[in-house]
């Protein structure tokens, strides 16, 4: 498999703040690739430095070509990037937000409204609905509903199961999956739910303080000594 | 997930708060009323409405800056009464009244977009006070280049509507006024539809809302800030070509006194609401031309203290405005 997505020696900062010294990953072609750390780690600032939201030195590439440009730009290439607090427009409706989710791209919607529509069946009564009123595992349906209209060839994904119930957490990483092997989108998610991340993913990065501490197959971590220790509590 | 959907009651869309709407339908009854008994308070109120609604299209080109820039464009009054001076230009070339109308429109709109892009961006990220400032510092070069261009003495334009007068029952209406309020809500209608159902408009309001979730969708916000510059524009400008004729004469003063009613219209409206705004606008006139009128202490040299009286109890009562709504901001 060749890689879709490739970071070498990336280094970001916030200000005078450095938050990554180096990260190095790589996202194959139809992967699920978890990245998984604690508070502070740089799990954020990786996706960040890929959708370029964040000042940035070092390579980053999709297939095959530099991002260099502006958030927008990167957006344009076909990388769906859901941010923290799931980048909701809490004042517009539900309908509106699966518009802006298809922002870059022409022609008519019907058709992806319909696929949505098969993992999402409650979008379709709630479509004139302001988006905020929507529970959080709504709304992070919501978000995962957007990030598909706009049929990225990258999905990324901070901390899906932030804030969620135990069954709802299991719902969308579901949908995840099923997003990825029937829609073949690459998906790079960052999670500090390592138990439900590791079986998710293919392969994981674990950062410690704005480095790749560890790398891997899952089943490999989820063997791992201080992985275990770590981040799976046992 | 689909059981717990239906568990879960569909709240409306969020109107404004009733008792504004109530004392707003009241203010209209009570209009409606005097007009039916008065044909001179019916005049005056039509005449209210006429000036209150160029008041209201301006204060909403301050409101669409205000939502998508965060700071009051204090230029743009002046903005718009260059505006005016251009269409004046293009009759003294030759073109007839509509057709200078139509070309003004399209100016202004590469005005505003190239003030936005030229002073406004490169200032934008400092502070809003920068902004501020620089908006300040436009006003004063605008007027400056229109007194150098065409000098500060007065100008005659052609009027877009004639002197006729229709008569509605017993009272008579210019229709100047007429055409202004017609002119003008055909803008405000054509500029929410704009918003409301294209993608440009929705990307706008994306960008204005939340500007580094829009980015990640692929939203263009610096482009489109530009265009909102340059319809705040347009609007300013369809403003200026109305306030023309109710003044009949042109000078580089001709929208500042415009410009402070636009304010108080944008602030009474709730500052980030369209609507409120255009209701605003024309709540105050109306209130002005009929206490003009009936309350002889205030004439028409007291009109300007009274109306920020009125706002200022508007906001003792209402500190957000009739449609505004506190802004819950998470940081």
């Amino acid at each position: 498999m060749t890689a879709l997505l490739e970071l070498h020696d990336v280094h970001a900062r916030y200000g005078p703040v450095k938050a990554l010294h180096g990260v190095s990953l790589e996202v194959a072609d139809g992967a699920i690739v978890a990245v998984l750390g604690a508070n502070g780690a740089g799990k954020t600032t990786t996706l960040r430095a890929i959708s370029h939201t964040v000042d940035r030195d070092g390579e980053v590439r999709f297939a095959g070509t530099l991002l260099r440009g502006a958030p927008e730009s990167v957006a344009r290439l076909g990388v769906a990037h859901v941010p923290e607090g799931r980048g909701t427009f809490a004042e517009l409706t539900v309908w509106e937000n699966l518009r802006l989710g298809a922002y870059t791209r022409r022609g008519n919607l019907k058709d992806d409204f319909a696929r949505v529509g098969t993992y999402f069946p409650w979008l379709e009564e709630r479509k004139y609905q302001q988006a905020g009123t929507l529970s959080g595992g709504e709304q992070q349906m919501l978000a995962l509903a957007r990030a598909f209209m706009q049929r990225p060839r990258l999905l990324l994904l901070d901390e899906p199961s932030l804030g969620l119930a135990p069954l709802l957490v299991t719902e969308v990483f579901r949908i995840i999956k099923e997003l990825n092997e029937n829609e073949g989108v690459t998906v790079l998610v960052v999670e500090q739910n390592a138990h439900i991340a590791l079986q998710l993913a293919q392969t994981a990065y674990v950062l410690e303080v704005g480095r790749v501490a560890l790398s891997g197959p899952s089943a490999d971590l989820q063997q791992h000594e201080s992985v275990r220790r770590s981040y799976l509590g046992y | 997930m689909v059981e717990l959907a239906r568990r879960l009651p569909i709240p409306q869309r969020r109107l404004p708060a009733s008792p504004v709407l109530l004392v707003l339908l009241a203010a209209c009854i009570f209009l409606a009323v005097g007009s039916s008994m008065s044909t001179l308070f019916a005049q005056l109120t039509v005449q209210g409405v006429a000036s209150g609604i160029v008041y209201g299209s301006l204060a909403l080109a301050l409101v669409l800056i205000y939502r998508a820039t965060e700071v009051i464009n204090f230029a743009q009054g002046e903005m718009a009464m260059a505006c005016v001076y251009f269409a004046y230009q293009l009759m003294q070339w030759g073109l007839s009244y509509w057709a200078a109308f139509f070309a003004t429109l399209a100016i202004a709109f590469v005005f505003g977009v190239v003030v936005q892009q030229v002073v406004i961006r490169p200032v934008q990220h400092r502070s809003v006070i920068a902004v501020v400032i620089v908006t300040v510092g436009l006003f004063i070069l605008i007027d400056g280049l229109v007194e150098w261009k065409w000098s500060a003495s007065q100008r005659f334009m052609q009027a877009p509507f004639g002197n006729s007068v229709y008569h509605l029952g017993s009272v008579p209406i210019a229709r100047q006024q007429v055409g202004t309020i017609v002119i003008v809500l055909v803008c405000v209608l054509a500029l929410w539809a704009f918003f409301r159902f294209t993608k440009v408009g929705l990307g706008m309001r994306a960008g204005a809302l939340r500007p580094a979730a829009a980015r990640l969708v692929g939203v263009r916000t610096n482009a489109l800030l530009a265009v909102g510059w340059g319809l705040a524009a347009v609007l300013g400008a369809v403003a200026g070509l109305m306030t023309e004729p109710s003044q009949y004469v042109l000078s580089p003063t001709l929208m500042q006194p415009v410009l402070l009613y636009a304010f108080a219209a944008a602030v009474l409206g709730g500052l980030e609401s369209p609507g409120g705004a255009v209701v605003g606008g024309v709540a105050l006139g109306v209130f002005l031309n009929l206490i003009g009128q009936y309350w002889g202490f205030v004439g028409s040299v007291l009109q300007l203290p009274v109306a920020f009286a009125a706002l200022l109890v508007v906001l003792l009562i209402k500190p957000t405005g009739l449609f505004g709504h506190r802004s819950v901001r998470k940081v």
